[in-house]
């Protein structure tokens, strides 16, 4: 039987929302606090949902020290406590949490292989959450 | 359609074996969980329902009806238990929590007569629970 896996992670990290191409004007209207110069930080809550059969013989869909092992390994170890403007995935996009979300699932979407990935979700605050599902991805 | 959840919490204790694996195997698929003298989660059990809406009652489920059902199926059988020993299903399949949630599916989709269930969620701490829509 197919059973939906939700494991729930945390990342603490800065960012500044700002847009090159944009006047200092129109950065100020779009992304208001959040285009202060020198940034400001959140913990996200990073939510990663697989799915898959239920092994008989184990009655897991995936083994969490696998998925575990993938998140601290891969995406962790790359985001926590970081300034992501200065991460490579950033260099040409603002690291808006939808943008987060998007890299994130690219991650799991090319490393994981022990299920199926449904969704990334990401609580920027209480009060934000993004999920990213892989529509539109195109080419990962 | 509109959709109703309801939450229940219960402890309860279990670990995982696999009496076909060795005790090494035991040991590096299930980690710490396989110590066989159990461990114990607070869970959080959320049970949707999804139905039209009664034009005269206003309901899509009898919450009464419903509570009762819960209380009956899964927390008399399972809070404060140890899931291995006291819960028959368990008895031959492991207690995780992908199996725990197809369990209470299968003892709640037959006495739900009056709504269809939804989606059975169970979290065995705030950062880890399956979700089961009775998918085969």
């Amino acid at each position: 039987m197919k059973a939906h896996l939700t494991r729930r992670y945390w990342l603490s990290a800065s960012h500044r929302l700002h847009n090159d191409a944009m006047s200092a004007e129109e950065n100020a209207a779009t992304y208001g606090k959040c285009n202060n110069p020198y940034g400001h930080g959140h913990n996200y809550m990073l939510g990663v949902t697989v799915s898959g059969q239920v092994d008989d013989h184990t009655g897991m869909v995936c083994n969490l020290t696998d998925l575990d092992g993938f998140v601290e390994r891969e995406i962790v170890e790359r985001f926590d406590h970081q300034n992501l403007n200065l991460l490579p995935e950033f260099a040409e996009a603002v690291p808006t949490t939808e943008n987060l979300c998007m890299a994130v699932y690219k991650i799991l979407r090319r490393g994981f292989s022990h299920a199926h990935l449904e969704k990334v979700r990401i609580e920027e605050t209480m009060m934000n959450s993004f999920e990213y599902a892989g529509e539109g991805e195109g080419n990962l | 359609m509109v959709y109703l959840t309801r939450k229940a919490e219960f402890s309860a204790s279990h670990y995982y074996h696999n009496p076909e694996f060795t005790q090494e195997e035991n040991r590096r698929i299930f980690g710490k969980c396989s110590n066989l003298n159990g461990h114990g989660h607070n869970y959080t059990l959320e049970v949707t329902v999804k139905g039209e809406v009664d034009p005269r009652s206003g309901f899509v489920v009898d919450l009464k009806r419903l509570k009762e059902i819960l209380n009956h199926e899964v927390l008399d059988a399972m809070d404060h238990r140890f899931l291995n020993k006291e819960v028959p299903e368990f008895l031959t399949r492991i207690p995780t929590t992908e199996n725990l949630a197809i369990v209470i599916w299968q003892r709640l989709a037959p006495k739900l007569t009056n709504a269809q269930l939804h989606r059975v969620r169970v979290y065995e701490t705030p950062d880890l629970f399956v979700d089961f829509y009775g998918e085969a």
